[in-house]
């Protein structure tokens, strides 16, 4: 430790408007100041480069996520929520509750939903191609996720407005006091009540995902209330990811066209282009750790008790690990991108959310011949989340 | 280096040279071979790195885990005996010479 040096400094502020609106200038700035930067305006640590980014992804044991994954520290205040049993643990403790999400949303368990999303997909893109100009962002990114997701959990049809806001509140809570995060909490309230009630097992239909993880306490693999928190865990995480990522994968395309025509002519690369848009928008932007112990990375030192902020967006961008990193790529080798993290904590409901990316791009790519950008383009602000509020489109249908 | 070996379903067979101490799916996809996807990167999520093992070879290989062992239920192209996941095979030495068939699809 004797060799380690301080990091650089910056003052610049990764949740505010200047920032969400244009994030890439300011991730090229955090990565090349050095391998740790020190964000002097909030008192943390933060990591931009792919290789230093993936190296505290997988080193749980240094940087834990049970003293929260948000700004605020759990040793020292209290969290707005009971923690999740996933998302804010630490192994040993962690590794139960994630058997029994993992065993739920499994790639057995995709197989058996992939039918009626597809089928939902072809549904969607025909209505739309009714109306042929729609924004993107309601009408398609947020409403396929909601024609599919809450019946796969198995959520009642009263209140489902309730989920878009409450998740929306848990990504802003993860930021700093400020005025969104302070939004959020001061409206939390009727949203945070309904998806509390939502989680019970007698509020999830049989078959659905939400049945599947209270099974898990039927065998006492996880007792009857951490059944209920990992719903919520599913109903926190399972959709806005989606609808932002979905809404990525639109806006890439139509922003694109090169890449479109690409993927209509020949839509079994609709998979891929979802996965690219996730690399190149990650819509899930930051979480962040707590150092257990000092430690050294990249050859700067680290205190015992600090918050350390990953930049998945700068990762994803960083011309260390990638060729021509601006580019959309549908044709790209994206795997290893850190969008949906890594390590013990990689995102669990990941092959949920490709499973959605695709058979909707893939029913697209088969019958729409064109998709372009009609109006002005609206950014969603989120302390985490990377989306759009509105993104106006024209489509034109293929021709039979 | 050892040397592993791909057969593509249409029997072409590719080698490649792969460093001990890493995943048989990391020498892979850093290697540019089609027909392993590993969307997750190596993180035992995902079953899009299935491979099927030489029957002769399969016991030189580590054993496997309760999480691969339920990966590979849902694997896109059906699973049988001598299916594993290649991230989770840790390239030696005593693997010179393995045999890995690629299955017709990994989505």
């Amino acid at each position: 430790m004797s060799l380690a040096t301080d990091a650089p400094a910056s003052d610049v502020d990764p949740f505010s408007v200047e920032f969400f609106e244009d994030p890439h200038r300011i991730h090229e700035e955090l990565r090349e100041a050095g391998p740790v930067v020190w964000l002097s305006r909030y008192g943390i640590y933060a990591v931009a480069r792919y290789a230093e980014v993936h190296a505290v992804l997988n080193d749980w044991r240094t940087f834990c996520s049970s003293r929260g994954v948000g700004m605020s520290d759990f040793a020292k205040e209290t969290p707005w929520r009971p923690p999740s049993l996933v998302l804010e643990t630490d192994p040993p403790e962690h590794d139960r509750a994630r058997a029994v999400l993992n065993r739920v949303l499994s790639p057995a368990a995709m197989k058996r939903l992939r039918e009626g999303f597809a089928a939902a997909a072809e549904r969607k893109v025909d209505e739309l191609l009714e109306r042929r100009s729609f924004d993107a962002i309601p009408d398609l990114a947020e409403a396929f996720p909601l024609s599919v997701f809450p019946d796969a959990v198995g959520l009642r049809q009263e209140g489902r407005e309730h989920l878009l806001p409450y998740a929306g509140l848990a990504f802003n809570a993860f930021g700093p006091d400020n005025e969104l995060r302070r939004k959020a909490l001061a409206e939390a309230a009727p949203h945070v009540a309904w998806v509390t009630e939502q989680c019970r097992r007698e509020n999830l239909s049989p078959g659905g995902l939400g049945a599947g993880i209270h099974e898990a306490s039927g065998t006492g693999e996880i007792a009857p209330e951490e059944a209920t928190l990992l719903v919520r865990s599913l109903l926190t995480a399972g959709l806005d990811t989606t609808v932002n990522g979905i809404g990525a994968a639109v806006y890439c395309l139509a922003r694109f066209p090169d890449q479109w025509r690409k993927l209509h002519a020949q839509p079994s690369l609709a998979r891929a282009a979802f996965e690219e848009a996730v690399r190149f928008e990650s819509p899930v932007q930051t979480f962040f750790r707590t150092t257990t112990r000092a430690v050294e990375i990249g050859g700067i030192g680290i205190g015992e008790g600090h918050k350390v902020l990953m930049f998945l967006g700068a990762a994803n961008r960083d011309p260390r690990r990638w060729e021509r990193p601006e580019q959309y790529d549908i044709a790209r080798r994206a795997s290893g991108h850190v969008g949906f993290g890594n390590g013990v904590h990689m995102c669990v409901g990941q092959l949920l959310a490709r499973l959605e990316g695709e058979v909707l791009l893939a029913a697209m790519a088969r019958k729409v011949e064109s998709i372009e950008i009609a109006g002005p383009v609206e950014r969603r602000y989120n302390n985490t989340l990377r989306g759009l509020a509105s993104l106006p489109v024209a489509i034109k249908p293929a021709s039979a | 280096m050892p040397n592993i070996v791909f057969v593509h379903p249409d029997g072409v067979r590719e080698e490649l040279e792969i460093d001990e101490g890493t995943s048989v799916m990391q020498g892979a996809t850093s290697q540019g071979i089609d027909g392993i996807v590993a969307e997750c990167g190596g993180n035992c999520m995902c079953a899009t790195c299935h491979v099927y093992v030489e029957p002769s070879q399969l016991a030189l290989l580590p054993a496997m885990s309760e999480d691969e062992d339920a990966l590979l239920d849902g694997t896109a192209s059906e699973r049988r005996p001598n299916s594993r996941l290649s991230c989770q095979i840790e390239v030696t030495q005593a693997l010179d010479g393995l045999v890995l068939n690629l299955p017709e699809r990994q989505v």
